[in-house]
């Protein structure tokens, strides 16, 4: 082994291989170094990011469980908590579209099922290259597909997320999966190995060879060489999955479990040694008893294999039979695979013979922690010089405004959502399209406001601000359905972090989130790191999703983005600035990628937010939509065209360029439309909050107007518009 | 006056009916496991959608040799009432109980959305609480409702009165961009000859609450409620 | 005696086959012309125990009739070889 140095086609650096000679005190075998590589992999051990992520908040008087176990939880009351957690599936999916997604979603299922939780909605993070290359258009439509072929078979409602094309995202598409469940209290579960001489059941598909070092795979550089690669993406089953969760719900509402833990990457390894190593036990598995797909797997790759739809569970003696009864009624396959001991140690063997032994903990904690180098990358000082003096003035208003409309990033995402069965367990109240989705939840009067948000192009041009911006944002997104900020999930997509530059922009990102979500009272409760996003040495933008979940007391107070009623007056909430760097006018109009983005007061975020809040549950508002990519101009569109109702606006210039007045993206803005009664209560509410507010015109004609002091720049039909808006996707798909 | 909602594997749509017939009809409700053998003392079945069987082979094609399915039969043969909703339209067009079949969706893509529907005979157990003319909106989320059946079929449905829903647009008005997954005529429901079994791809159950975005639903479980107190 | 069966099930003729005539389509889009029509079936290859041929060929043509195909618009056929 030492000659051919093994474990560097494994993926482990000379240095880590001493580590490894170090702690056993021996050679390891060649299974154990197979367990060690994988577990040990950045997938696996975050050896790269684990310092920087203790900066995050990760406390709250709500967080039952903050990061560490396999998804967070929230207490939401009435004796309920909520349990999510987002996980990229990237470099799977840039391979095999259809699978890798599917698959990507079958993962974050079983994360959830862990805690103990129904998974209830999922969400999707998704950004592509530009649609006009045939080869996005393929990884696209597979990896929508994907998503749709596995949620829609399971039963798990796609209720909403966000979708972005650029075109740093060609080779590398991300993939980002969330899932929503919800507990009772009670009925938690954790993936612990507790109480020596338990059994280690194993349950759901049989072993194969699939995705063996898949977590190795994720950890790497997408390259020509990936593409050999293809055996390592797994083959997904959601119904055998929809088995799964229903038969282990069964065991837990029965109190048959002491511990439970999904299959994921690095399989059997990563559940066996995480299991014991939590609870500070060992275990024992024989592999002969594991159910396999084909004859002939070596300990190698049963130990590896990250073959889909498994689930280990830690059950009592006592209650194996009935373990067993209920999984067998289920149709399900359960095999006691070993026992807990007492020794921390994880051994494995076959006909007899052990061919693993190592320390529980340190395949699953003592992983080396890294400290990268950062370093402010040389393209930051470059963009961020721009003279906005120098940008011509807009000349026609109409034509960028339906420019921008039609644009795949900002143009409706129908053509996607109306794939996904958005509608079963009929629990979903606000459908996706608009800011944030909602479902209720039964037999209380409480709503849960999901969804996930990152504008990569401002973490592109200053991580910090970018970061801090994508939390402001989800939480802005959440207020606006009606709903209080509860936690945050975040999916951390990156390039290479062994790259100075690369972990500069990874090290300012979390900075600004942690801010964010300290001001926001929004901490983060687990979450997943996408390193190594690079095709060819070329890295993909800074893209740290924000997934968020957000509570509704009164699930009848929700509010959406379309304007209700004829004759409502729109009010714009918040402050607009001469900004124009980062935004989609500067992308799509004038080609260029400059400047700084929009700035962000974390202290005027708040007051907005409150404001709104407020403004929401005293039933004031008839609609609220948040100010994103394409500005206010785009956002009375996107208003109008949900409503079916035109609009009257007339804005004041003051010092502001009409460019930026219509199609800059300052951050901290609300529209709302209300009824000319509600104007004192809302005036006086934005007073006590400090908040800017002005009353920009009303809801009414079959035509969007918007006036900047006396001319006219936009005078479209709501007609024409949503002509641009609706059908760019499916055309370019077609 | 019971219901039973049957549970394949694979079935997801079981609680969204299971909740209407209780939280909203209020009526008595009971799941029914595939493995069980005996329907006595139910009023009215439904065969929720889902993905029985993970739709493997062919959508309801494994689902029809459950054990529970030789009970439906015997049920539906006595007369008793038996409401197919997707994938359950599927299971009784594979078990025989109403003719035709339902192939993949014209374009191949799963479709999640609102349709309109016209109602073409109000004269059944399933239908009578609706007004002529009436046009219902309620959802669809499948991949494979593209009814067809050959044109012998077709005719001996028309003249029978067993086509009972069409896709039509929010007028009425039955039409090729109404349509949303290329079913012959339009058909997105039909009943069998005696009028006990109605199969239908459009989802009821999620069109019964003010906040899921449509009532209309509602009628066709209001018509069940009628027939069966008049019995 | 173990026997070695494939069976291919295919949409009947007139029926429509909206995965054929997608396939045909990109195919043509990708410049291979002159394709008439593409029709996609399932091929099926299972191992089975049986008396004698015959036996297994009955067997066979019941699990066609009964499960693998919808006769309504599907044909089958099949072969049968000692394994």
């Amino acid at each position: 082994m030492k000659e051919t140095k093994i474990w560097q086609e494994m993926g482990l650096t000379d240095t880590e291989y001493q580590l490894i000679l170090d702690g056993l005190g021996r050679e390891p075998n060649y299974v154990e170094l197979g367990m060690f590589s994988v577990m040990w992999s950045e997938h696996c051990s975050y050896k790269h990011s684990r310092k920087a992520l203790k900066m995050f908040p990760t406390t709250g008087e709500r967080v039952l469980q903050g990061p560490g176990e396999n998804a967070g939880v929230v207490d939401i009351g009435d004796e309920l908590a909520v349990c999510f957690k987002i996980e990229s599936h990237n470099h799977p999916s840039a391979i095999e579209p259809y699978q890798g997604a599917a698959t990507g979603v079958g993962g974050i299922i079983r994360d959830i099922l862990a805690m103990g939780a129904r998974p209830v909605a999922l969400l999707n993070s998704l950004r592509f290259g530009s649609l006009d290359n045939p080869r996005v258009r393929h990884l696209f439509s597979g990896v929508v597909a994907g998503i749709g072929g596995y949620g829609n078979c399971i039963g798990i409602p796609t209720v909403g997320g966000e979708l972005y094309f650029n075109s740093c995202y060609e080779d590398n598409p991300l993939v980002n999966a969330m899932c929503v469940g919800l507990v009772n209290k009670n009925n938690l579960m954790k993936g612990w190995a507790t109480g020596v001489g338990n059994l280690v059941i194993l349950v759901g598909a049989s072993t194969g060879r699939d995705g063996i070092h898949g977590v190795t795979f994720a950890s790497e550089e997408l390259s020509e060489a990936s593409e050999k690669k293809r055996p390592s993406v797994q083959v997904g089953d959601p119904f055998m999955e929809k088995l799964l969760v229903e038969a282990c719900l069964e065991l837990i509402e029965n109190n048959y479990l002491v511990g439970l833990q999904d299959l994921g990457g690095a399989g059997l390894t990563c559940a066996t040694s995480e299991t014991a190593s939590r609870a500070g036990t060992g275990m024992e598995i024989d592999l002969d008893r594991v159910p396999l797909r084909e004859k002939n797997l070596t300990p190698y790759e049963i130990m590896l294999s990250e073959s889909q739809e498994r689930m280990l569970l830690i059950v009592e003696p006592s209650k194996e039979s009935k373990v067993m009864e209920v999984c067998h009624r289920w149709g399900l396959k359960a095999t006691t695979i070993g026992r807990v001991t007492d020794d921390q140690i994880l051994k494995v063997y076959q006909d007899r013979k052990i061919v693993a032994e190592v320390p529980a903990r340190m395949l699953a904690e003592e992983a080396p922690i890294y400290s990268p180098l950062a370093l402010e990358p040389a393209y930051i000082k470059e963009i961020s010089d721009f003279n906005l003096d120098k940008l011509p003035e807009i000349v026609d208003a109409n034509r960028v405004l339906l420019a921008l409309l039609s644009s795949p990033t900002i143009a409706s995402k129908e053509w996607v959502y109306g794939q996904y069965d958005y509608m079963v367990r009929t629990s979903t109240v606000i459908h996706p399209g608009s800011d944030a989705a909602v479902i209720r939840i039964r037999d209380t009067h409480k709503g849960l406001a999901l969804t996930t948000d990152c504008n990569s192009l401002y973490t592109y041009l200053d991580p910090y601000v970018g970061g801090m911006i994508a939390v402001a944002e989800a939480a802005r997104n959440i207020v606006c359905s009606g709903a209080r900020p509860l936690a945050v999930t975040d999916c951390l997509n990156f390039g290479n972090p062994e790259k100075p530059e690369i972990f500069w922009q990874f090290q300012k990102a979390i900075e600004g989130m942690s801010e964010a979500c300290r001001v926001l009272q929004a901490p983060v409760v687990g979450g997943n790191v996408s390193f190594y996003n690079e095709r060819n040495g070329s890295p993909i933008y800074p893209t740290p999703t924000v997934g968020m979940v957000g509570l509704l007391e009164n699930v009848d107070k929700r509010c959406t983005q379309a304007f209700k009623k004829q004759g409502d007056i729109i009010v714009l909430l918040g402050n607009s600035y001469n900004e124009l760097g980062g935004s989609q006018y500067l992308l799509q109009v004038h080609h260029l990628v400059k400047g700084k983005p929009p700035a962000l007061s974390l202290e005027q975020e708040k007051a907005l937010q409150e404001n709104l809040y407020q403004a929401i549950s005293q039933g004031v508002i008839n609609s609220a939509h948040d100010l994103s990519e394409g500005g206010l101009a785009v956002a009375l569109a996107e208003c109008c065209i949900s409503g079916g109702l035109g609009a009257k606006v007339v804005l004041k210039k003051e010092d502001l360029r009409v460019d930026a007045l219509l199609f800059g993206e300052s951050q901290s803005r609300v529209i709302v439309s209300i009824k000319s009664a509600g104007i004192p209560a809302l005036w006086q509410l934005a007073q006590k909050n400090g908040l800017e507010v002005n009353a920009i015109g009303y809801v009414g004609g079959e035509s969007l107007t918007i006036k900047v002091d006396d001319r006219e720049w936009i005078n479209l039909t709501i007609k024409e518009i949503e002509q641009s808006w609706k059908n760019t996707i499916a055309k370019l798909m077609s | 006056m019971k219901f039973g909602v049957i549970v394949f594997p694979g079935s997801n749509c079981d609680l969204d009916a299971y909740h209407l017939v209780k939280d909203v009809l209020r009526k008595p409700v009971e799941y029914i496991w595939h493995q069980q053998n005996s329907l006595k003392g139910y009023d009215c079945l439904i065969l929720p959608g889902g993905f029985s069987y993970g739709d493997y082979l062919r959508c309801g094609a494994i689902a029809r040799f459950s054990p529970i399915m030789q009970e439906v039969v015997e049920f539906a043969n006595r007369g008793g009432l038996v409401l197919g909703i997707c994938n359950g339209f599927q299971i009784l067009t594979e078990a025989g109980l109403l003719p035709g079949v339902l192939l993949r969706n014209q374009d191949l893509k799963f479709y999640c959305q609102f349709v309109h529907l016209k109602v073409e005979n109000v004269n059944t157990p399933f239908t009578n609480f609706i007004e002529p003319q009436k046009i219902l909106k309620i959802p669809i989320a499948h991949g494979d409702g593209n009814y067809y059946i050959d044109e012998k079929g077709l005719n001996s449905l028309l003249e029978k009165k067993q086509v009972i829903f069409r896709y039509a647009t929010a007028e009425g008005v039955v039409s090729d961009e109404a349509n949303p997954n290329g079913a012959l005529f339009n058909i997105a429901g039909v009943i069998s000859e005696k009028g006990n079994v109605l199969g239908m791809m459009p989802h009821p159950e999620r069109a019964g609450e003010t906040l899921l975005g449509s009532t209309d639903g509602l009628f066709i479980f209001q018509s069940l409620l009628n027939y069966l107190e008049k019995l | 005696m173990l026997y070695k069966v494939k069976i291919v099930v295919m949409p009947r003729k007139g029926i429509l086959d909206p995965q054929g005539q997608a396939v045909a389509k990109a195919l043509d889009t990708m410049d291979y012309k002159g394709i008439n029509s593409v029709r996609i079936g399932k091929h099926l290859e299972m191992e089975l125990e049986g008396e004698n041929q015959q036996i297994v060929e009955e067997t066979v043509k019941e699990m066609c009739e009964k499960l693998l195909a919808n006769t309504v618009i599907e044909d089958y056929r099949f072969t049968i070889e000692e394994a």
